[in-house]
Formats: structure tokens, C-alpha cells, sequence
């Protein structure tokens, strides 16, 4: 196992250096560059001070120049300053990341919690009225565009029923747990509900194979409890390529809390990286992108490495 | 072998409904400058935020416009933008997974260390990059999309053709003196039609979502073209008084991708009945 993740670390290498120069180069292909922000003001702008400007800001050289500088001060840590606020890049996404961590981590929890009760419910009782509406809603689940299922909830949990605020992080003069709580609930239904749909037909799927192996049928022969044959026989191996196909799905959490942060205007990495788009703030954009694509690499070697942790026939040579 | 298929298909009631109604959908669409009952940018003045009455099925929006109408003109732009972006996907994915599966070696490598690559930068984040940059209309969309979908595809394809290109009757065509070419055209990519047909499906209702999502965002198909996407993005400042203009979009999208994906399923089951579920 040891060597197994030390070659695939070693892997990330060249796939990060892939991945920065495959995003560097599309984001420096945009056509009007980061003086297109200057001059989308309206106002006369002299052609002398958006030279200057391109010159400050290192634009006017050669895209591959310009990468091998980013690369050489990434690699220091430093992901530069961002075109609109002069700050340090990695500031600006490290006040950020709380609030996505906190959003994307209750969203996991509570995808994960409803996935497993759901998965046991209908893989106990196959084809019975709990297993079809588990199924038919994660069909639903699955086909609901996220930014609509945020519009809808508003709609009703917050403007009709008023028992969630519409968006934010806490009501203004407020600072109370409890509040910002009530806040949290509807974003992370919203960002949840695709994984509970696909996590808990992965989850039923492999325990009713499980409960159908011949160590269940042993288990049953040898006059343990159903409950003991369910939770310690079946579910522990019914749970093995669910987890690896939950550590896939973190991957993609990123891409659900662009959009679900925009509905909820949650103020974390996916606003941040809408408002840095608009204002063509490259840096900013740079930093997100090869972070989330880090967050990727990295669970997928994290799913790889659970596997074979719990299942031990899986061998990594 | 044919008509097997479409006995395992057809048991699914399901799949069967939304193929009928993709199609029955599909065609209003594109039938929508006959069927519609007003000009998609018709503006009526006297006649603004009217909720769903028998003169307007589904309403008007903030410029009299009759939503049912706009309805059939954006799901045109929509259902195009998913159809042709999973068939560029489709393409990309399997004309890259074959040259990998079959050729092996460096270009196998070198392929599929870029799929490495494009498979971990966050999707949707690059879409929103390079929709934002580029003129938002329907060409570029279709291609946005479809450049960033053919991963899983590959990858697929590439694991069938390397079990298939072991086949006698590759072999068999081989020793008769046909070109590469002429292998994977004819006698690989045939054998692998199946889960490249699933995969071209779900690309459709995936393609449609991000269409959506790009709109929603503002990015996507300007107006005064109507999109579901645009629709929806337009209706979010007035959701709370005319719900209507929120509803009937994204029901459309929903249904539309609900449909799409139970026929993928079908499909899947009816080509690879070890895989079935019941």
C-alpha cells in the first residue's frame, strides 16, 4: 500500500502541471483580456494607461512567459495578487473556504446519513411501496436542475412558510448559532439532494447482492439475529463501493457549490469564483480552478486508497 | 438480436412513456413556428403578468410575452443544444477511447493521461470560464459542452475495444489485408454501439443541464432567444409573485431530462441484461 501511494502522489505531478497549463492557457485565450474590465466602465480610458495596465499586471508578455512565472511562485505557495483587489490570492480564497467547507460538510453528512437509512429501507424490502419512492425520487433527484430545487425551496420553505430564511449566512444584527444554523438548512438540502439520490440506488444495489451472498446465508444458518446478520455481515461489505463512489462524488461537490452558492448567496469559493469571472479577475479564477482540481485528484486517490483498505482481496501492486 | 432488444426495452413501461414523450415534446418544439400561438417576442403591453389563463396556457412574463409560446422556442434551443452536444461528445469520446484501445502503447498513454487531465479540472467552473469568454451562442454552446463531455465516453470505449480488437473475427479482417481504419470503423466500433448509445443518452439530459445552469448563470444563449435556462434566470427577481414563470420552465427541464434518463436505463438493461436490476 505504502508504495502504491507514493507512485500515485508521484502521478499528481505531471497531472497538476497538465491540468494549470490546460486552464492558464483557456483562460488567457478570452478574448478583450483583463483590460476588458477597465474598459467596460463606459468612460474614455487613454490607450496609454491600459498599456500601462497590461504592463503591471505582466499581460503584455508572452502567454508561456507568463505561466512559467505563475508556476515558479505557485510553487512557493503564492497564487499572486488578484487584478481587483491587489490582494494575495490565497487570502482571498482562505476567508472563503470556511463557509464552503461548512456548506459542502453538512451537505455530505446529511447526504450520507439519508442515503444509508434510505438504502437499508428499500434494499430490506425490494420492490415494496418505500423501495419505489426511494427510486422514483432519486430518478427525480437526479434529472432536478440544483438551481431550480433552490428557486423552489425558497419559494416555499422561505417566502410561503417562512420557516427558513431566503439566503445568507445570518440575519443582519444577529450573530446567533441558531440563526446562522436556519440559514445553513436549505443550501445544503439543495446541495445534498443529487448525492442522496445516487448514493442510496449504490447503496441498495450492493446490499441486496449482499444479502444474497453465500457469508449472509451462513451467517442466517449459524442462528445470529437478523439484525446482527444485517448490520455486521451485509451492510459492512454492501458499504465497501459505496464509500469509494462517495469520495468520487465529493469530487464533484465543487461544481454544485458554484451554483448552489449563487441561489443562496452563501459567500463562499463558488460566489467568489462568479464575481471574479465577471470581473475578469485571472488570478482569482487561476487559484480556484487548480484548487478544486487538486480537491479532485486528490479524493480520487482517496477512493482508490479506501477500497483497498476495506476490501483486502483488492491488491495494489 | 434486434428485435430481442427491443422485447427487453419495451417491457420497461417506463422507458417507453418517455420515448414517446421526448418525442411528442421534441416535435412540438421544433414545430414551434407553426403550433405556437403568438410570435416568441411578441410584446403586449396590455396583457403583462397575466398568470395562466385559456388565452395564455401558461401565463405572460413582465412584457406581455405568452410564456406557453416561449416555452416551445426555448425548449427548440434546449433540446438542440443537448441532442448536438452529446452527439460531439459521443464523437470526441469514442474516436479518442478507440485510437487509445486499439493502437495501445505511447498513443494509449498519451491519450489517456489527457483524459486524466480533463477529467479532474472541475467541470463546471471551466464551462462558466469559457462560456463567459466566448460569443454565447448556440455553435459555441453546443461545442463548450460537448468538448468537456467525451471523458467518460473514452474511457469506456477504450476498455470495450481493447476485449474486442482480441476477437477471431478481428483477426479474421486483419489477415484479409483491411486498414486500421477500416477495422475500428467496421468491425470494432459496430461491437461497442451499446454502451456508447447509453452514454450518448445520459449526454443529452446532462447536456441540457448544463445549458441550463450556464443560463442561469447568464451565460448561456442570450435573449431575447428563449432557453429554459434563460427562462428561469429571468423569472428568479419575480418568483415570489408570478410563480409561473419559474414552474413551468423547470418542470420542462426536469421532465425533458427525467425522460431522457429513464430511456438511458432502458437501453442499458435491454443491451446488457446482466446488468439488469430486476
Amino acid at each position: 500500500m505504502g508504495p502504491y501511494i507514493a507512485r500515485r502522489l508521484l502521478q499528481m505531478v505531471p497531472l497538476l502541471a497538465g491540468i494549470s497549463i490546460v486552464v492558464f492557457t483557456l483562460i488567457q485565450m478570452a478574448p478583450g483580456g483583463p483590460e476588458a474590465a477597465l474598459l467596460s466602465t463606459g468612460r474614455f480610458v487613454d490607450p496609454s494607461v491600459v498599456e500601462a495596465y497590461r504592463v503591471k499586471l505582466g499581460v503584455d508578455q508572452p502567454v508561456p512567459m507568463q505561466y512559467l512565472r505563475w508556476a515558479a511562485a505557485a510553487l512557493t505557495g503564492d497564487l499572486g495578487l488578484s487584478y481587483s483587489t491587489t490582494r494575495p490570492v490565497v487570502h482571498m480564497i482562505g476567508e472563503r473556504l470556511p463557509a464552503t467547507l461548512e456548506l459542502m460538510g453538512s451537505a455530505f453528512l446529511l447526504a450520507a446519513v439519508l442515503a444509508f437509512l434510505i438504502g437499508i429501507a428499500s434494499a430490506l424490502r425490494p420492490h415494496s411501496w418505500i423501495d419505489l419512492l426511494a427510486n422514483g425520487s432519486a430518478f427525480v433527484g437526479i434529472a432536478m436542475p440544483v438551481f431550480w430545487l433552490g428557486l423552489l425551496l425558497q419559494l416555499v420553505f422561505a417566502v410561503e412558510l417562512g420557516w427558513a430564511p431566503v439566503s445568507g449566512t445570518h440575519t443582519v444584527g444577529t450573530s446567533s448559532l441558531g440563526d446562522h444554523l436556519a440559514h445553513l438548512v436549505l443550501p445544503a438540502i439543495v446541495l445534498a439532494s443529487r448525492y442522496v439520490a445516487s448514493w442510496s440506488r449504490y447503496f441498495r444495489a450492493s446490499l441486496i447482492s449482499a444479502l444474497q451472498s453465500d457469508y449472509v446465508r451462513t451467517a442466517r444458518a449459524q442462528g445470529l439475529s437478523e439484525r446482527r446478520v444485517l448490520f455486521t455481515h451485509a451492510v459492512r461489505n454492501a458499504l465497501v463501493p459505496v464509500v469509494s463512489a462517495m469520495a468520487l462524488g465529493l469530487a464533484d461537490l465543487v461544481s454544485g457549490a458554484v451554483i448552489t452558492e449563487t441561489v443562496f448567496a452563501w459567500p463562499g469559493i463558488g460566489r467568489l469564483f462568479v464575481q471574479a469571472m465577471f470581473g475578469r479577475d485571472y488570478p482569482v479564477l487561476m487559484g480556484i480552478l487548480l484548487m478544486g482540481s487538486l480537491t479532485v485528484i486528490v479524493f480520487n486517490l482517496a477512493a482508490d486508497v479506501v477500497y483497498g483498505l476495506l476490501d483486502p482481496r483488492i491488491r495494489y501492486e | 438480436m434486434r428485435e430481442l432488444f427491443w422485447r427487453r426495452f419495451a417491457r420497461r413501461r417506463a422507458a417507453v412513456l418517455s420515448l414517446a414523450f421526448f418525442v411528442v415534446i421534441g416535435a412540438a418544439c421544433a414545430l414551434a413556428p407553426v403550433l405556437a400561438p403568438f410570435p416568441f417576442d411578441g410584446i403586449d403591453l396590455d396583457s403583462v403578468k397575466q398568470p395562466p389563463s385559456l388565452s395564455h396556457w401558461m401565463g405572460t412574463d413582465d412584457l406581455g410575452r405568452d410564456v406557453f409560446t416561449r416555452m416551445l422556442f426555448g425548449g427548440r434551443v434546449s433540446i438542440l443544444i443537448g441532442l448536438l452536444a452529446a452527439v460531439v461528445g459521443t464523437f470526441l469520446g469514442t474516436a479518442i477511447g478507440a485510437a487509445a484501445g486499439y493502437h495501445g502503447g505511447v498513443i494509449d498513454n498519451v491519450l489517456m493521461r489527457i483524459t486524466d487531465v480533463a477529467y479532474a479540472i472541475p467541470t463546471l467552473p471551466l464551462l462558466i470560464i469559457l462560456s463567459a469568454y466566448s460569443r454565447a451562442a448556440l455553435v459555441s454552446m453546443v461545442l463548450i459542452i460537448g468538448l468537456l463531455s467525451w471523458m467518460t465516453t473514452a474511457r469506456v470505449v477504450r476498455s470495450q475495444v481493447l476485449s474486442i480488437k482480441e476477437m477471431d473475427y478481428v483477426e479474421a479482417a486483419r489477415g484479409m489485408g483491411a486498414t486500421d481504419l477500416r477495422i475500428l470503423v467496421r468491425h470494432i466500433v459496430p461491437n461497442a454501439l451499446g454502451p456508447i448509445l447509453v452514454g450518448a443518452t445520459l449526454g443529452v439530459g446532462n447536456a441540457i443541464m448544463i445549458e441550463s445552469s450556464l443560463s442561469f448563470l447568464g451565460l448561456g444563449v442570450q435573449p431575447p432567444t428563449p432557453t429554459w435556462g434563460n427562462m428561469l434566470m429571468d423569472s428568479q427577481a419575480t418568483m415570489v409573485t408570478k410563480p409561473w414563470l419559474t414552474l413551468f420552465p423547470g418542470l420542462a427541464i426536469l421532465f425533458v431530462v427525467l425522460a431522457v434518463n429513464f430511456i438511458g436505463d432502458a437501453l442499458r438493461d435491454a443491451l446488457d441484461p446482466s446488468a439488469s436490476s430486476r
